[in-house]
């Protein structure tokens, strides 16, 4: 057990994911009772990619991601309150009420946005690693992605020039089996698209992405080749998405086999992790229940940070298509 | 002041913008001769042909302290670039409730009349025009070539340049340290009968009319907006005001064209509307792609007769 923790920063790895899984219970909690409004797509289940990447970067290091965004933000540090306000819709959210879950961005950490067209961030990714690249900095990028994405040409466009450059990105590919509710083998011609890094002459990886220790070990290669000059590499982590694909309106149902689940439910990462502390004495019982009473504490605090913020004046919606 | 083609303004604005501001570089599927020995690969980098990667691209280094310039030469391949554009581009600073500028020029160029056939012969300015979030100039002479794109590149939100092919080998003097502001149209013909509102390409078309027209008399007041996002509707209105009449020509197909918009425009301002004696029309391209055949071509692109044919018609001559 180590993945080159210092004290306290395992104990630190798990909290995060387990903000990442309470904020979005509770966010789903919150869409029901109509005060987050439109889509979620939840990220349960796939806690430990988000942490094990992002754990590793500086609030300087640029990352993109999906549809799927609470746990990359979350991870890569920005204020629970303004992103429950920004999901909230108010003025107080990240992005003054303007993008919701699929928008939500924290600049002031690194995190360029969520975004709802799939492989959309990817060329957004290349980008900011090109502009690390030319300001001199060895500082990196990161794109999240999904494995329904390698059907885009943004991500086949994007694989080729990161390595064409020599950019200084990560890719991180989270292959949770189901583009949206369609099985991997109707996707993809081979189960792993850390495959397709071969043909772009790229260093790839694949693990575990239910295990959070696994994915940093893994991140921290690939995050170190990008900061010392070595270019791109493509990580895939696998895993599964506990729930639907998207939540909104009345529930839809869940074509993937009930075994799967099951599987999956098996390794779940927290459960998992906290298990393999314990067993290790890393997570005294007191330890675990102080980091859950604190955990419970920062999302309540989010929330009433959320609902005390007000709405947009109507108005407001004229603002901010151009900047100055 | 320099005497200097269209096609040369507009790359050495960007020349100069590369020389003045290290956070400018150049993206593009083929480079300019000498920009890489003078700038080095670093910041003119000659791209794989990835449209839709480079745009995005654009916006993620624009996001993070840069100054892109994308030339994505032909506007044909735009098309296969319009996630990035649409969804992204325009998109992203609004979407973020502002919490990163955007400053990105993007270039291309539109030919009719090169007997380019369907695919190769599209303004589509009219297409961007219609999604919040993008700036949009037309240049019609090498001054303006400089001076938009100089002001376009300093511009703290994306700018698409529209380029007419037609023009790159016309020469003009450019003023030195020359500055065209975004939004504010130029008036290259006083006349008092009619309003002739002329995009980038028919410019020169028009100009062209409006010479002939004065020999019979007609005295044609020709606007070059420049900016067509966003657009200067005073200079427009206030010159129909006077005029009572309008008509505007526009390279693209009719149906919701520039053509289309700036004729609303005047239409639905009560004070304007009442000083119109005639209809308004708009000279455009006829509603097919375009054939490749030189006669077929040139029947369905708007040229000087069909622009003086128009005007004739809102005086009532024809």
């Amino acid at each position: 057990m180590n993945a080159d923790c210092k004290p306290g920063e395992l104990v630190g790895l798990l909290r995060t994911m387990m903000v990442i899984r309470r904020f979005e219970e509770r966010t789903l909690e919150l869409q029901a009772a109509g005060l987050v409004h439109g889509a979620v797509h939840p990220s349960i289940g796939q806690e430990a990619a988000a942490v094990g990447v992002c754990s590793l970067l500086r609030p300087e290091d640029r990352l993109v991601s999906t549809h799927r965004g609470h746990g990359h933000c979350i991870a890569k540090g920005a204020d629970l309150d303004r992103m429950m306000a920004e999901l909230f819709g108010r003025r107080d959210g990240y992005c003054r009420g303007k993008g919701g879950s699929m928008h939500v961005a924290a600049f002031e950490v690194g995190m360029l946005g969520a975004n709802g067209i799939v492989a959309g961030g990817l060329p957004i990714a290349a980008g900011a690693a090109l502009a690390e690249m030319l300001a001199g900095s060895d500082n990196v990028a990161v794109g999240f992605f999904g494995d329904g994405a390698t059907g885009e040409g943004a991500f086949h466009e994007s694989m080729n020039v990161s390595r064409l450059w020599n950019l200084p990105v990560v890719w991180v590919c989270e292959n949770n089996l189901y583009a949206a509710d369609t099985a991997l083998e109707n996707t993809m011609p081979t189960p792993d698209a850390a495959r397709y890094a071969a043909g772009y002459d790229m260093p790839s990886l694949i693990v575990d992405g239910n295990d959070v220790l696994a994915v940093r070990a893994a991140a921290a290669e690939a995050i170190n080749r990008a900061r010392t000059g070595g270019g791109p590499t493509f990580l895939e982590a696998k895993t599964f998405r506990r729930t639907q694909h998207v939540v909104r309106g009345a529930p839809v149902p869940d074509r993937r086999p009930a075994e799967i689940h099951a599987e999956w439910l098996r390794r779940d990462p927290i459960d998992r992790f906290s298990a393999r502390l314990a067993a290790a004495g890393e997570l005294p019982d007191d330890v675990l229940v102080g980091v859950k009473e604190d955990v419970e504490q920062a999302l309540t605090a989010a929330i009433a940070f959320a609902a005390a913020s007000p709405f947009p004046e109507p108005d407001e919606a004229f603002d901010g298509v151009f900047g100055q | 002041m320099a005497t200097m083609t269209y096609k040369t303004a507009l790359d050495e604005a960007v020349a100069i913008e590369m020389r003045r501001d290290e956070r400018v570089f150049y993206m593009s599927t083929a480079v300019p001769d000498g920009w890489v020995e003078e700038f080095g690969a670093d910041r003119v980098r000659c791209s794989p042909i990835s449209e839709n990667m480079m745009t995005g691209m654009a916006l993620g280094a624009a996001g993070s302290g840069m100054r892109p310039v994308v030339n994505w030469r032909a506007t044909t391949f735009t098309f296969v670039a319009f996630d990035q554009i649409v969804n992204h581009v325009a998109k992203l600073r609004y979407m973020v409730g502002g919490q990163a500028d955007f400053p990105i020029l993007f270039r291309c160029y539109y030919m009719g009349g090169m007997r380019t056939a369907a695919q190769h012969t599209q303004s589509a300015y009219a297409m961007f025009a219609h999604v919040p979030g993008l700036k949009l100039v037309a240049p019609s002479n090498p001054a303006d070539a400089m001076g938009l794109l100089r002001s376009a590149i300093r511009d703290n939100n994306p700018v698409v340049s529209f380029e007419a092919l037609r023009l790159d080998g016309i020469e003009g003097s450019v003023p030195d340290e020359h500055h065209v502001p975004l939004g504010a149209a130029a008036i290259p013909r006083r006349g008092t009968d009619v309003t002739l509102v002329a995009l980038g390409s028919m410019v020169s078309t028009a100009l062209e009319a409006a010479d002939e027209l004065a020999d019979e008399g007609i005295s044609v007041e020709v606007i070059d907006p420049r900016t067509l996002v966003p657009l200067d509707v005073a200079t427009i209105r206030d010159s129909v005001g006077a005029t009572g009449r309008l008509v505007v020509a526009d390279e693209s197909p009719p149906r919701c064209s520039m053509a289309a918009e700036i004729i609303t425009t005047v239409v639905e301002d009560a004070d304007t509307f009442g000083a119109l004696v005639a209809p308004a029309k708009r000279v455009t391209i006829a509603d097919v792609p375009i054939p490749f055949s030189p006669p077929l071509e040139d029947h369905v692109l708007p040229g000087v007769d069909a622009v003086r044919t128009a005007i004739r018609q809102t005086m009532g001559d024809e």
